[in-house]
């Protein structure tokens, strides 16, 4: 099986570890990852931004670049949401179709790939943490990842899973909404802060980086003392734990 | 890409905004009243939970919503041979048609139709489409009074307000307001409300019922919406919960309904879906408490049906937009829309709030506006509002498209292109990277411009020294 990474522009850039993370854990699965170097942005910043030329050319690209993969393997929930939701509209109109068709449902979340894939949910992870799991929009109405992210949680020795309390409740963040609607977007992250404190955990964990940021930054401004973490970045983690934090 | 906006676009009455203030201005004011956000957080979420019980208790829900779906899609693909259906069958049961190309013609007819009874005083069934229009004020300037019958709408025009909501236009009050608005106003529209009225729901609804049962006994003349219209009888409905519409829609000698081109139904039949689509949406009932129906007139009462466009075949031309025109106006998406909760109705400068009014009032009174330009970017793409529609509206696809429709300003075209421009070239973002990397220390901790949005509450994270592609070129992989 040859498996691609999509390591989407903002991990490749700002959270470089958690793309180091999905491969030492595809690794330790016995999956041999690749990473199409021609890869750039799925064009979700700019179709969401209003943007749609960009956006459709940057689609073609990625169709391009991982055409051929049997798998493509993406940590982050809203641009895999873009690809599985928008590309089959954009690539009518650009005349792709053929390709979309082709690549797009070989496009898995990392959670997906995991489970549905290679049929694990325990991946010999171990954190001895007390975690909160924010379901993103995209990961929750986009992807459809259901409770995947919270049976591979389950499974990793020594965390403890506490539920968030209106846990399906959006953030704010929503790419540049959170600079266009700046107060909005913030009055929403103040709600979901409150939520997150109020269960107690020491690690915020999500499987969108994006969202982590937004939620991260405001956490810590008000230095809350809660960390954020990629879901790879846990399920990576084995003893000694080597987690990352940010 | 588009003809929508080249067309002659409807007129959505503005609620007396400018249009000149966008959105976000509005909606900042609206998120620091702490009495509205508390009105706003206790009343949807309350509607929310009841909405998710009765929708979870039916195994078909999403067969339901489907057929709704599909009902309105068909009917919206044949539109122009269904509404000379409904004509027909409306003038043969005795009712006169009459069509509406915009908002000023609407307000024509209706105004030519009261001043032909001789009668100077209206009462009024909730409805959207004659808010959308202005009816009220087109009425008031042709010396004509309309008298709100609907128990929230009542609040509004006493309060001398705009509607918020919906389906609960004075959602963003709470009972001491309401008291308060009682006290002070009911006696210049009729019956005083009684010295000693409390605060206590009960209290407050015998108030209104009071003042408006005097109103129905004597007003000859009733206006109406209609939330369905079927083509094959030419049968109108209109669902309420206080039994108020009933009284307008039975006692008066003349009714005149004004609707939207776009509530067809083809068949009796096709109501089975809708009345249990409905209810269940907006109200979180298992059944409409008051469901009217009606068709043409009988003897000695005249029935007369204004159909509006008011700019709905634009969007009916709209490849992606048309959707919109499957809305039954349940406020499903209003109530689960983490922005409308926390920026109120008023904010969005239209009748239609909210995350359908995003999509809505951009089509219908086109993007000439701050206010309006700025609807589409309202969202945060959350997509809860797609998951709740009982006819399954992708808003998050419609709100993308209007946004591409959208002018942007020149600082956000640049920083667009350039992103574009490294994004071609997976050697370019390489580049562009490796000298974030150089600068990371260098980035301020309350950025400028536009971007101090994101600095006022939240820390930037930090770049890191060296990107995921370096890593992965430069020890291959994590093999070295
Ligand atoms: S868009 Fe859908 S959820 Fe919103 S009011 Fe219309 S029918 Fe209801």
């Amino acid at each position: 099986m040859r498996v691609a990474l999509f390591i989407t522009c903002v991990n490749d850039t700002l959270f470089p570890g958690t793309g180091k993370a999905v491969v030492t854990l595809l690794r330790r699965l016995g999956v041999d990852v690749d990473f199409p170097e021609a890869q750039t942005c799925c064009g979700q910043m700019h179709l969401n931004t209003g943007y749609r030329d960009e956006g459709v050319r940057l689609a073609r690209r990625f169709v391009d670049v991982f055409a051929g993969y049997d798998a493509v393997v993406v940590p982050s929930g809203s641009c895999g949401a873009m690809v599985r939701e928008h590309y089959p509209r954009l690539a009518e109109e650009g005349g792709f179709a053929a390709a979309v068709a082709e690549t797009v449902p070989k496009v898995y979340d990392l959670s997906e790939f995991l489970i549905d894939v290679l049929g694990v949910t325990d991946v010999g992870a171990h954190f001895p943490h007390k975690v909160t799991y924010h379901p993103t929009c995209h990961s929750l109405r986009g992807l459809h990842l259901g409770d995947r992210p919270a049976r591979l949680l389950q499974e990793v020795k020594g965390l403890e899973l506490v539920p968030l309390p209106a846990a399906e409740q959006c953030c704010g963040f929503g790419g540049t909404f959170a600079v266009k609607n700046p107060d909005i977007s913030a009055a929403m992250c103040g709600d979901k802060v409150r939520n997150i404190l109020d269960t107690g955990a020491e690690v915020l964990c999500a499987a969108d980086n994006s969202c982590l940021m937004h939620i991260g930054g405001t956490l810590s401004r008000q230095k809350a003392g809660v960390r954020v973490m990629h879901l790879a970045e846990i399920l990576a983690s084995t003893e000694p734990e080597h987690g990352e934090s940010r | 890409m588009t003809s929508t906006f080249l067309g002659m676009p409807g007129t959505v009455s503005m609620m007396g905004y400018s249009g000149k203030e966008g959105f976000p201005d509005n909606a900042a004011k609206a998120v620091r009243n702490s009495q509205l956000r508390f009105n706003l957080r206790k009343a949807t979420g309350t509607i929310r939970e009841r909405r998710a019980s009765v929708v979870a208790e039916l195994p078909d829900w999403q067969g339901l919503r489907q057929a709704g779906k599909a009902i309105k899609d068909h009917t919206l693909r044949d539109l122009d041979a269904y509404l000379v259906q409904l004509e027909e069958a409306v003038t043969e049961a005795g009712g006169h048609v009459h069509w509406a190309r915009d908002a000023a013609e609407a307000n024509r007819i209706v105004t030519g139709l009261v001043k032909a009874t001789g009668e100077t005083q209206v009462v009024k069934v909730k409805s959207m489409a004659t808010q959308e229009i202005g009816l009220n004020e087109a009425l008031h300037d042709a010396g004509i009074t309309a008298y709100e019958t609907d128990l929230a709408e009542l609040i509004v025009q006493l309060g001398d307000d705009w509607p918020s909501h919906i389906l609960v236009p004075a959602i963003h009050r709470n009972r001491s307001e309401i008291r308060e608005i009682f006290v002070r106003h009911m006696a210049e529209w009729g019956r005083p409300a009684p010295e000693t009225l409390t605060d206590d729901p009960a209290a407050l609804a015998e108030a209104a019922r009071l003042h408006l049962r005097e109103r129905f006994l004597s007003t000859k003349v009733a206006i109406s919406g209609a939330n369905f219209m079927i083509a094959e009888t030419g049968t109108l409905v209109v669902l309420e919960s206080e039994g108020n519409g009933r009284m307008c829609l039975t006692l008066p000698e003349t009714l005149i309904s004004v609707v939207g081109i776009e509530k067809l139904l083809p068949t009796w039949r096709d109501l089975e879906v809708f009345l249990q689509l409905l209810p269940r949406s907006s109200t979180g009932e298992r059944m409409n408490p008051y469901t009217s129906m009606w068709t043409g007139a009988t003897e000695g009462q005249e029935f007369h049906l204004v159909l509006l466009d008011n700019g709905r075949t634009d969007v009916l031309a709209d490849k992606v937009g048309r959707q919109a025109l499957r809305c039954i106006r349940c406020s499903a998406c209003l109530n689960v829309c983490p922005v409308y909760e926390r920026a109120g109705g008023h904010a969005y400068g239209s009748v239609y709030p909210g995350p359908i009014g995003a999509i809505l009032t951009p089509q219908l009174r086109g993007m000439g506006t701050e206010l309006d330009r700025s609807l589409p970017f309202a969202s945060s793409l959350c997509g809860a509002c797609y998951e709740v529609c009982p006819v399954a509206i992708d808003i998050p696809t419609v709100l993308v498209e209007l946004r591409a429709r959208a002018r942007h300003g020149v600082a956000e075209r640049a920083g667009m292109a350039a992103a574009g421009w490294v994004f071609k070239r997976s050697g370019r973002l390489a580049r562009a990277q490796r000298m974030g990397g150089r600068m990371r220390r260098l980035v301020p901790k309350r950025l400028p411009g536009p971007l101090g949005g994101w600095t006022d509450t939240r820390d930037v994270p930090a770049i890191p020294k060296e990107s995921f592609r370096d890593w992965w070129t430069r020890t291959d992989g994590g093999n070295r």
